[in-house]
């Protein structure tokens, strides 16, 4: 594996990567920074690899909750939309139901709900992953188009609080990863 | 039958005669003169070789709806707006004070009377600033009671139309009423004493032109004053002359009578009386609880009629057969007369059971001889009458009613002698079509042209116009001063609402031009007359006569008659073998001088709810003999005549026998009726103008597309959707008769009603007395502004009548019941209509109406797929008149014009309720029972529609629903409709009683 | 899966022989990066047909808009016509994609993986073309927004009683939840093309529909999260718009709509008529693009029984709508179904349905038909047209005779009819054809997860 010197600059470090061929390497190297102590690292894979997360010490997302809130939220909206609109605000002698006739009301209920629940979860992942965003440091490493190709990548963020250049390097290399590279912070 | 065919003759195109145009005629009437020359050939080449594309629009293959609204555009350049102001070259000033009685959106009435064949029916013209909308009956009036009949209502529409005739033309040329009165006194200066002057009229009954007729024939003693009116009642003057020995006029009193026998007469259809005879005839039908009586009506006819639709009894007989039981008849009841046996149509028991009926009820019963009866049949008919001692109970003898009453026949055959032998100068046509109305042998339209000075007074340049030398348009009757006699010979002084459109003359007015004096106008005329008949008191008399609409006192007073001896010798006709052709009067254009009014075109006919065209009607038996099928074309020969005409099937015609519609087959009607149809005239002869033997009748192969309203006619007896029974069944349970419950169904809801405090606005319809006269369809077309769509949408299925009258047939084919049955919207309580509606554009309002909301409708259509009784109507394209014209005048300016794209429906006359409502409002009272009428309801002559408030305990309409016989249309969906009926009772003779539930 | 580890028969496989991350990536991506140059002729000659169609269309839009609904054959009785048919004829092929994507997603059939993409194209615009006719329908269809609720100076709301204002929010709920489901889905597909393409107009505009995707763990696992949940609100939903429109005529009191059976029985029809139309996309679409691996014959085999069982869901739906009619014992329902199968007017086209819908389908028993893409894609044509027969029959037929006899009449189609119908299959084709050639027809991230799964069958198919 070719060992890479990183070009001296000033540039400030975003992470280090390392690319990796298979699932199983990733799923491999991603628990053993875990218990290497790092916590601040991301792995980049072309599809969802199983347990990934739990390698990399992920806690559980709170969309679930977010989608239940909207769609009890479009519910109720919806029913009133309707209750208002014929009870309060301009009752009309329709076919002579009642104006509150609530089994009409059904279906747009359903409806009302199901759109915002959908679109709280759609809306929910693209913002909290922070998208869209068209730049990011990442997309700097080395030969990281791959990353939605067939490679997998495991980067260890500067930030993290055992991040050290050297060691962070050393440690990644003996992952046996096609290689380690900078990623350089814009 | 050719559609395509529509032009008036074609003129070159002259611009002399353009610009005499121009200068003859006023204001913008010069741009309807160019739209006139577009009519021309010429002007046509012109367009092709210019404009090919521009051209497509003139090409005539146009469809129907295309011509009105061309009438309309070409109207709107005509500057038609002059209308309201008559003369644009006066000065006019507005009303700086208005007369006091005038305000503004409130309509004036003006009483007045229509002449149809003559007689007058006596209207109240209702006029929204100065311009006549629709027309109501006059219930002072004896021959409307308040009732008006169809054609009657549409004549307002008429009023308005583009096509009539707006110039004076000698030989197709323009011309002016001053050089026309020149060259008529010129014409007559030449004759010695008139010799080789003729004038030709339709029937007379105007007091006024009679004696202007009276006077010329004395100023020139050699002319000559003929008569024809192609409906004439020549055999009912003959039927008398056998009977009495003169020429008198009979006079029915249906009020009296238990028992009625019709041979061949449509009294409740046609006739100067109908509207009257129908308000007593179902006076004495009205059940309403078992206690009531009810008359019996037997009838014998060839073809199904509104009057034989209404019989208990009903024989469907070859016209010779009518005859043969005539003559059975008064044999039996021992008068002397030559009678063979009974046809074979009639059977022992059903001829005994009305002999024996007739005698049981002497002088409360009634026999009636139909117009196109031979002479005998009348004979018979007043000698019966006689016999049983009816008259002076149920019939009345009096003068008649026309001036001079002379065999129409005889008299036109005369006229056409006369023109062969060249003695003929100058004729004067007074009203009429004869080139187009006159028998076929008489060949009335070549021997016209041998006429050296020829002039025809009519509102269309029509048939007759095109081959005179001169034609001077005729004024409508709501355009001129007039007298008119109404068939009991009540005068009506004729007002008119509007002054003439196109300069027009009325009758009176040419016949002063005749005697000298062009300058006389109709008013003069008219009053001068009635001056000398009440004398003193004319200063008060007339004011009262015109306000009115009726003279006082002017009935005819009945007459005592003693019947000849010799009144029934004459010998039997012949019985023919082989096809018969019938020809009737058209119930919708009459005799073809409505062919242009597109209400009447479209008004489907009674019972084989045919629009736009007349067929060639026969019984599916003689169908199936022909091997034709309805729509096929055939050719019918008779007489030497033939003409192709497509085939129609009627149940319950008589055997062998095809009827033919007159009317139809124009060829200068206007560009609505223009052809539409087969022209039954072109058969007729002089010898036997009603019915004849030996028709040829042989399928061409083609077919020929005609739109009925109605398809399917069959009544579907397990469906109960008309409940009907006899009086007996009824009596047997006079509280809940089986027929009017079918099924028995629990009326429960999961919601609780709404309760309506105010009023609760409902219907009953008596399907018990309604005759199917399509009386209340013409005039909610003429009160809602309801458009008419075509033959083509009708073919489609796209009418637009807020009311219907369905047409089922009870029993078998060859003998079927028949029930009318108005539809329009029940107002549910419950509407399926509504809920569906996305937006709300058809909602209840507080007084349980269902309104519908043009301005928000979005034409989803679910509302009529969702309606079980279909009453809903759709905009498919822009039916109704949006912009400026002369046929959006008609149009009332109470009732919404809908565009394209909305559905439309029955409203209960809402505008007509808000005018009540704002009336009690102000007077601080409630909406009293009876002050809110329907324009259905008004019209109807039957009494068959009755209206009201259903939270008034006291009201009619709750009095109505509360009979036994009440039953409301598929309730068990639970719409809870406002509008419930009365279930059709028959009331056969208690012999023949099985035999007809038989047919049910 | 289980048994797929058992047996690798040729139709088992959901994924062919030999497929790696790469080769997945190129072979669905090859007909996207070719350059226009590089695009198969068949591509614009179908594209230019499809455009055609989509001319007519708007022809007759304007020809209708211009002239009024009278230029079609609609009348009183009929007054819902083709546009009608035409909706819920669309709407019932817009089912498939979201139903194979949500409901197999939540069973895990991994055989939806390699159609689900395209089939939820087909969906929306499916979808698109059924959601113009119910506008253009109207009467004056400019105020199509009046059956929208929003703040006017009216004061007026739509009429939320009737089911066709429950329409308006079922179908545009279903389109843009579908549109929200899809374009997740293809999220990392277009961030797999911003990085393949070589295109600088073609980065630019895959890298914004991407949104910047990186393939982050972390926004993979919300990714999952997000997609499943919107598979599990999809299902529902799916089943509920079909469900809805059949209200339209189940709430009506029209013999022969109100029928409780309505709405299961109107589902059933949609998915075996877009599982027939995903047959007839798929078939040509996997041999014009070279994709047998990837659509290999199990899905086509799948596919044909989906569309099986669910065709004799329909044919129970026939059975019970005869019966129920009989043992209503109402003489209306008992008329509309003689009139159905007898009547002078129609009664070829219900045999005609009959024959599409109830026996056309029989063969599919015999896995020899089910393997036989030919086979498949005349079953799948001729039971399109029977579902179209469908509706004809229960939408129009049933109008033309209802209670009253007087208001029977007869319906007419004329050409404005056949033209707005025709025409809406070039909208169809015109997104149809731009989409294959622009957009990933199959879910490559998700492919390859498969094939991650898969990636030792080929050693066991040795093996055995």
């Amino acid at each position: 594996m070719s060992m890479q010197t990183t070009s001296q600059n000033d540039k400030k470090l975003y992470g280090i990567i390392a690319e990796f061929n298979a699932p199983e390497e990733i799923i491999d190297a991603a628990n053993r920074a875990r218990e290497a102590g790092y916590k601040k690292m991301d792995a980049y894979t072309p599809f969802p690899v199983h347990h990934l997360d739990d390698a990399l010490g992920f806690q559980q997302t709170r969309l679930g909750w977010v989608v239940l809130f909207a769609g009890i939220v479009g519910a109720l909206g919806g029913f009133f939309l309707q209750w208002y609109a014929n009870v309060v605000f301009y009752p009309l002698n329709i076919g002579g139901k009642p104006l509150n006739s609530w089994p009409n009301f059904v279906v747009i209920t359903f409806e009302c709900a199901v759109l915002f629940s959908a679109f709280s979860a759609g809306l929910f992942m693209i913002i909290r992953n922070g998208l869209p965003r068209l730049h990011h440091p990442i997309f700097g490493a080395h030969n990281f188009a791959a990353a939605t190709r067939d490679k997998f990548f495991l980067c260890i963020e500067a930030r993290d609080a055992k991040f050290d250049t050297e060691q962070t390097r050393q440690f990644l290399e003996q992952l046996n990863p096609n290689h380690v590279s900078d990623v350089k912070d814009e | 039958m050719n559609p395509q065919d529509k032009d008036l003759t074609p003129q070159p195109l002259d611009l002399g005669a353009v610009r005499k145009r121009l200068e003859g005629s006023q204001g913008k009437a010069y741009w309807r003169s160019l739209d006139e020359l577009a009519d021309t050939e010429a002007f046509q080449e012109f367009m092709h070789k210019e404009f090919p594309r521009q051209a497509a629009p003139l090409a005539s293959n146009v469809n129907r709806r295309d011509f009105v609204k061309l009438l309309g555009a070409s109207l709107a350049l005509a500057g038609l707006t002059s209308c309201i102001r008559p003369n644009p070259q006066e000065q006019y000033t507005s009303y700086v004070r208005a007369p006091e009685y005038y305000l503004p959106g409130v309509p004036q009435f003006y009483a007045t009377a229509m002449s149809l064949g003559g007689y007058g029916v006596g209207v109240l013209a209702e006029s929204h600033a100065g311009r006549p909308t629709k027309l109501e009956g006059n219930a002072d009036h004896p021959a409307s009671l308040g009732a008006i009949d169809p054609l009657v209502s549409a004549t307002v529409l008429s009023l308005y139309d583009p096509d009539r005739s707006q110039v004076v033309t000698n030989r197709g040329e323009l011309s002016d009423w001053g050089s026309f009165a020149s060259a008529l006194s010129d014409t007559l200066s030449g004759l010695d004493g008139g010799a080789g002057l003729r004038i030709l009229t339709e029937t007379v009954t105007s007091p006024t032109l009679a004696s202007q007729i009276d006077a010329l024939l004395e100023q020139y003693p050699n002319a000559r004053w003929h008569r024809y009116d192609p409906l004439h009642r020549d055999n009912v003057l003959a039927g008398a002359e056998l009977a009495f020995g003169e020429a008198v006029d009979t006079r029915y009193q249906f009020e009296n009578a238990d028992v009625i026998l019709s041979l061949g007469s449509d009294f409740l259809g046609i006739g100067p009386g109908k509207l009257a005879y129908t308000k007593a005839f179902s006076a004495r039908r009205r059940v309403r609880t078992a206690e009531d009586s009810m008359n019996r009506l037997w009838t014998a006819e060839a073809a199904p009629s509104i009057t034989g639709s209404m019989a208990d009894h009903r024989l469907a007989l070859r016209p010779d057969e009518i005859e043969g039981l005539a003559r059975s008849l008064a044999a039996r009841l021992g008068l002397s007369v030559e009678a063979g046996d009974l046809p074979d149509h009639v059977s022992q028991e059903w001829f005994d059971a009305l002999a024996e009926d007739l005698e049981a009820h002497r002088g409360s019963s009634l026999v009636v001889a139909g117009n196109d009866q031979p002479a005998i049949v009348h004979a018979v008919a007043h000698a019966l009458n006689a016999e049983l001692g009816n008259v002076g109970e149920t019939v009345v003898y009096t003068d008649p009613v026309e001036v001079d009453p002379v065999s129409h026949s005889e008299s036109l055959a005369a006229l056409v002698d006369d023109i062969s032998a060249g003695e003929v100068e100058a004729l004067v046509m007074l009203g009429g079509n004869p080139v187009y109305t006159a028998p076929a042998d008489l060949s009335f339209a070549n021997l016209l042209s041998r006429v050296p000075v020829s002039v025809h007074l009519s509102p269309y340049q029509d048939e007759t116009s095109l081959r005179s030398t001169w034609h001077v348009p005729q004024t409508h009757d709501l355009e001129a001063w007039s007298d008119v006699r109404a068939f009991d010979g009540s005068a009506s002084i004729v007002q008119p609402l509007i002054a003439p459109f196109y300069n027009g003359k009325s009758a009176h007015e040419v016949v002063a031009a005749l005697a000298g004096d062009a300058e006389a106008s109709s008013y003069d005329l008219v009053r001068g007359y009635w001056r000398e008949q009440f004398g003193s008191d004319f200063n008060s008399v007339w004011p009262q006569s015109v306000h009115d609409g009726v003279v006082a006192e002017s009935r005819f007073a009945p007459r005592q008659l003693s019947l000849r001896e010799d009144a029934l010798s004459d010998a039997p006709i012949e019985a023919t073998e082989g096809l018969q052709i019938v020809f009737q009067a058209e119930p919708s254009i009459y005799d073809g001088r409505f062919s242009n009014n597109g209400w009447l075109q479209e008004l489907p006919n009674p019972f084989t709810k045919l629009t736009w065209d007349n067929a060639a009607l026969m019984s599916a038996a003689t169908a199936e003999r022909l091997g034709v099928r309805n729509q096929d074309v055939v050719t019918l020969n008779y007489e030497g005549n033939s003409v192709e005409a497509p085939v129609w099937i009627q149940p319950g015609q008589a055997d062998n026998v095809v009827v033919a519609h007159l009317g139809y087959g124009r060829e200068a009607a206007g560009r609505v009726g223009n052809g539409q149809g087969f022209n039954a005239y072109a058969l007729r002869t002089s010898a036997r103008p009603w019915v004849g033997g030996g028709l040829e009748l042989t399928p061409t192969g083609a077919t020929y597309p005609l739109s009925s309203t109605q398809m399917h006619h069959a009544l579907e007896e397990e469906r109960h959707i008309v409940r009907h029974g006899t009086l007996e069944e009824f009596r047997a349970h006079p509280d809940h008769p089986e027929f009017v419950h079918p099924v028995e169904h629990h009326e429960y809801d999961l919601y609780p009603d709404y309760a309506y405090e105010s009023y609760a606005w409902g219907m009953v319809i008596d399907m018990n007395v309604c005759t199917g006269c399509n009386a209340c369809v013409t005039a909610c077309q003429s009160e809602n502004n309801i458009p008419i769509v075509g033959k083509e949408q009708v073919a489609i299925g796209r009418e637009m009548h807020w009311i219907r009258v369905d047409a089922y047939y009870g029993g078998s084919v060859d003998d079927p019941e028949f029930y009318h049955q108005p539809i329009a919207c029940m107002h549910c309580e419950k509407a399926p209509c509504e809920p569906v509606c996305p937006v709300g554009a058809t909602v209840h309002d507080h007084e349980g109406l269902n309104v519908m909301v043009y301005n928000r409708c979005v034409g989803t259509r679910y509302c009529s797929n969702n309606c079980p009784y279909k009453v809903r109507r759709f905009n498919f394209l822009q039916y109704a008149e949006l912009e400026e014209n002369a046929l959006s005048m008609v149009q009332n300016p109470d009732v919404t014009v809908r565009s394209r794209g909305v559905m439309e429906k029955c409203t209960y006359c809402v505008q007509r309720i808000s005018k009540a409502r704002v009336t009690a409002g102000n007077q601080n009272r409630r909406i009293l029972d009876g002050e809110v009428v329907t324009a259905c309801q008004a019209a109807c002559p039957a009494e068959a529609i009755v209206f009201g408030d259903i939270n008034d305990s006291g009201s009619e309409v709750v009095q109505t629903k509360a009979s036994p016989l009440n039953y409301g249309i598929l309730t068990e969906l639970n719409t809870v409709p406002r509008t419930s009926y009365l279930s059709k009772l028959r009331n056969p003779h208690p012999a023949l009683a099985s035999a007809s539930e038989g047919g049910h | 899966m289980a048994d797929s580890r058992n047996r690798i028969a040729e139709t088992d496989r959901v994924i062919g022989p030999g497929q790696t991350y790469t080769t997945i990536d190129d072979t669905v991506n090859k007909p996207i990066l070719t350059s226009i140059l590089g695009t198969p002729i068949w591509w614009f000659i179908a594209f230019a047909f499809g455009f055609l169609l989509l001319m007519l269309y708007l022809y007759s839009v304007v020809y209708l808009i211009a002239v009024g609904t009278g230029v079609w054959g609609n009348n009183v009785p009929a007054a819902w016509g083709f546009p009608i048919i035409n909706f819920v004829w669309w709407i019932g092929i817009g089912h498939a994609g979201t139903l194979i994507s949500a409901a197999l997603l939540l069973f895990r059939q991994e055989w939806r993986t390699s159609i689900n993409r395209f089939a939820e194209a087909m969906t929306l615009f499916a979808v698109v073309c059924a959601g113009l006719y119910p506008i253009l329908h109207l009467g004056r269809p400019w105020v199509f927004y009046w059956l929208v609720p929003y703040p006017n100076t009216y004061g007026l709301f739509p009429q939320f009683r009737s089911p066709l204002d429950w329409d308006l929010f079922a179908i545009s709920t279903y389109a843009s939840v579908s549109l929200l489901f899809w374009f997740i889905g293809l999220i990392p597909d277009l961030a797999t093309l911003r990085d393949r393409t070589e295109n600088k107009f073609g980065k630019i505009a895959y890298g914004i529909a991407s949104l910047g995707w990186r393939g982050s763990a972390k926004h993979w696992q919300r990714y999952q999260r997000a997609y499943l949940l919107l598979a599990a609100l999809s299902f529902p939903l799916v089943l509920s718009v079909h469900s809805t429109i059949s209200l339209d005529f189940a709430t009506s009191q029209v013999p022969g709509w109100n029928n409780t059976i309505m709405p299961p029985y109107f589902v059933a029809g949609a998915v075996f008529a877009g599982f027939a139309m995903v047959l007839i996309l798929a078939i040509p679409l996997r041999k014009a693009f070279g994709l047998e691996n990837l659509i290999t014959m199990r899905h086509l085999d799948n596919s044909a029984k989906v569309m099986l069982a669910t065709g004799l869901i329909v044919v129970y739906g026939y059975v019970i709508e005869v019966f129920i009619a009989w043992y209503s014992g109402t003489v209306y329902e008992q008329y509309m179904i003689f009139n159905r199968m007898f009547g002078e007017d129609y009664w070829w086209a219900f045999w005609a349905l009959i024959f599409c819908n109830a026996v056309a389908i029989q063969p599919l028993w015999s896995k020899r038909v089910r393997n036989s893409p030919l086979a498949l894609f005349i079953i799948s044509m001729i039971v399109s047209v029977g579902m179209w027969l469908e509706r004809f029959v229960i939408v129009t037929v049933t109008l033309t005779r209802e209670y009253l006899p007087s208001s029977w009449g007869v319906f007419t189609a004329t050409r404005w009819d056949w033209a707005l119908y025709i025409g809406s299959f070039g909208l169809f084709l015109t997104l149809w054809f731009m989409f294959i050639r622009f957009l990933p027809s199959i879910a490559t991230s998700e492919m390859k997860e498969l094939a991650h799964i898969h990636e030792n069958d080929d050693a066991k198919e040795v093996t055995t």
